[in-house]
């Protein structure tokens, strides 16, 4: 009970940190915000013929880029608290030795939910109607969530490897913008060369964006969805003992003369 | 008196350096062990191990009774830790900084506010309660640092090098809330590279250099261990410099230090003050002062590794 206080305490500083830092609230808002109207208004004519039916395609691909991108924030922020000694300050207290990180990737889940909600509601301003059952909202979302928190495992292992918070930003740029746009998020699977169609089509992205669609606009789901997970089972199953084991080491050989 | 940290044989390796090499110490309760040393010597180190942050590779170590390995949780109650590495959260108003770790502690929201309040009080941060810390200056972070510490009211408390890079003042209102929280009882335990702040803040001094504990006892007696007072003279014409280093150095037998124009030497024998008198007044060689000081922590370092004490020039930064 007292742990799970102590977790919920420590999402609440992530979660305060941002109104004192609002260019990163920027980051989660504005950007994909901007993201969507500029894809929508310059490409929705060439790729869909027109921006009312390109919404729908659109939408869920800029949800999950951002949903992808937000997760950054977990390594930058756990290793700004390991550069700048706050996370020592937290394993000095009497607190269970898991719970820093918990606390950080439950706001991060909070502010994933925000962004979800935000976007969708922008599409609305923008015209966009879901057609599928109400239901597909909530299971979208829990199936967005269930691939954060599997992919926040990578950036908890960025966050720890790397020497700063502003290196963590490179790698979230530098990685991430391929592994979201060689995906379907922005163009229809055939439009691509036949060699990428192949790579597109095993992208995790790729799985997520199409569930979504199926979710919220209708069609299949089942598939890509279960091809979602497998995907999420398979990262964690690679990165959380990764991470954890980075975390310790990283912990164990400082305060010594380098 | 009862133990509050008792430390034996205490070694950690970190890859081919030895952080520590068998340290044994005892801290009795209600009392400041000053632990002096420089850049690099195993403070940090040893300060992390018994805060429940590292693993020592041997030895025991215990706080407040606890075994710092096995018994870590019951550690982490008793103690507060401000240091170069446990810091606060910049991105934090200050008493968000002090509101969090209440909450952790496991303070009611209500207990949270009060006790939150009473410590921006004492530690004059009032005014700034209610902005980022990352906009605070040096002595404010360290008083903020302090005040997130002291939450939970530690019995048992770390200052790894509290006071580097703050200015005078600030150094000193530090060393005053030190010397206040000592007074309600608390025990301290000060890791510091400025032999006056060990000297002032210190019951007992620990000297620890390249891992291991080279001297300890008060302040007094390690001056007094060194035995000597120091013959210094101040030339005025620096044609004279090496000239009067000569005299220093045949008088007192030792090599004599030179940091600009002051020329300095351990003097054994108070008769070595006159001597100097006549070899100057002999040559006619002007000075601006000459004295025998009694020793200083400085000259105990010196006499003990050889070496000043204190930050210099090539000194890394402890951990990278």
């Amino acid at each position: 009970m007292r742990a799970l206080q102590q977790c919920l305490t420590l999402a609440w500083r992530s979660l305060v940190q941002v109104r004192h830092n609002p260019w990163e609230l920027g980051d989660y808002s504005i950007q994909p915000i901007l993201f969507l109207v500029l894809f929508l208004f310059v490409f929705g004519g060439a790729v869909a013929g027109s921006t009312e039916d390109y919404l729908s395609f659109i939408l869920p691909g800029v949800i999950v880029m951002n949903l992808v991108f937000v997760t950054v924030y977990v390594g930058h922020g756990l290793n700004s608290d390991l550069t700048k000694g706050v996370f020592d300050r937290l394993r000095a207290l009497p607190i269970p030795r898991w719970a820093p990180l918990a606390g950080r990737i439950l706001a991060d889940m909070v502010k994933q939910v925000l962004c979800i909600l935000l976007l969708l509601g922008v599409g609305f301003l923008l015209g966009f109607r879901m057609e599928a059952p109400w239901w597909g909202l909530p299971v979208m979302i829990v199936l967005l969530l269930a691939f954060a928190l599997s992919f926040s495992w990578v950036m908890v292992l960025v966050g720890v490897m790397s020497r700063d918070p502003e290196h963590v930003q490179l790698f979230g740029f530098t990685a991430l913008f391929p592994v979201t746009f060689v995906s379907n998020a922005f163009v229809p699977l055939e439009t691509l060369p036949s060699w990428l169609q192949t790579l597109v089509a095993l992208n995790p992205v790729t799985m997520l964006v199409d569930s979504c669609r199926g979710l919220l606009s209708g069609g299949p789901v089942l598939g890509p969805a279960l091809g979602a997970l497998v995907w999420a089972a398979i990262i964690t199953a690679i990165f959380a003992p990764l991470s954890v084991r980075a975390l310790n080491r990283r912990l164990m050989g400082q305060g010594g003369a380098a | 008196m009862p133990a509050a940290i008792q430390i034996a044989d205490l070694s950690k390796r970190f890859g081919a350096t030895q952080a520590l090499a068998g340290v044994d110490l005892c801290v009795p309760e209600g009392t400041v062990l000053g632990l002096l040393g420089p850049n690099g010597a195993g403070k940090t180190t040893l300060v992390r191990i018994l805060a429940t942050l590292l693993q020592a590779d041997a030895g025991e170590a215990r706080v407040g009774g606890f075994d710092v390995r096995t018994q870590a949780h019951q550690v982490r109650e008793l103690i507060g830790l401000t240091g170069q590495y446990a810091s606060v959260d910049e991105k934090l108003t200050g008493r968000e900084n002090l509101i969090l770790i209440a909450r952790l502690l496991g303070f009611s929201r209500a207990d949270a506010r009060d006790r939150t309040r009473s410590l921006l009080e004492q530690f004059h941060l009032l005014d700034a309660a209610h902005r980022a810390a990352k906009t605070y200056s040096g002595g404010m972070r360290r008083r903020l640092d302090l005040a997130a510490s002291l939450v939970g009211r530690p019995r048992i408390l770390f200052l790894d090098e509290p006071t580097t890079g703050l200015d005078p003042r600030a150094r000193l209102d530090l060393w005053q809330l030190v010397r206040g929280l000592v007074g309600e009882g608390t025990t301290v335990l000060l890791t510091t590279q400025y032999l006056d702040e060990a000297d002032a803040l210190a019951n007992e001094i620990a000297i620890i250099d390249q891992g291991r504990v080279i001297a300890s006892g008060t302040a007094q007696s390690l001056k007094a261990r060194v035995g000597h007072r120091n013959l210094e003279v101040v030339v005025r014409e620096r044609d004279d410099i090496a000239r009067v280093a000569a005299w220093v150095s045949r008088i007192t037998g030792r090599p004599a230090d030179i940091k600009g124009q002051r020329v300095s030497a351990p003097a054994a024998d108070p008769e070595h003050l006159p001597a100097l008198v006549r070899a100057l007044d002999e040559a006619g060689v002007p000075v601006d002062e000459l004295a025998l000081r009694g020793a200083s922590l400085d000259d105990v370092f010196l006499s003990l590794t050889g070496r000043r004490a204190g930050p210099g020039p090539d000194d890394a930064e402890e951990s990278a």
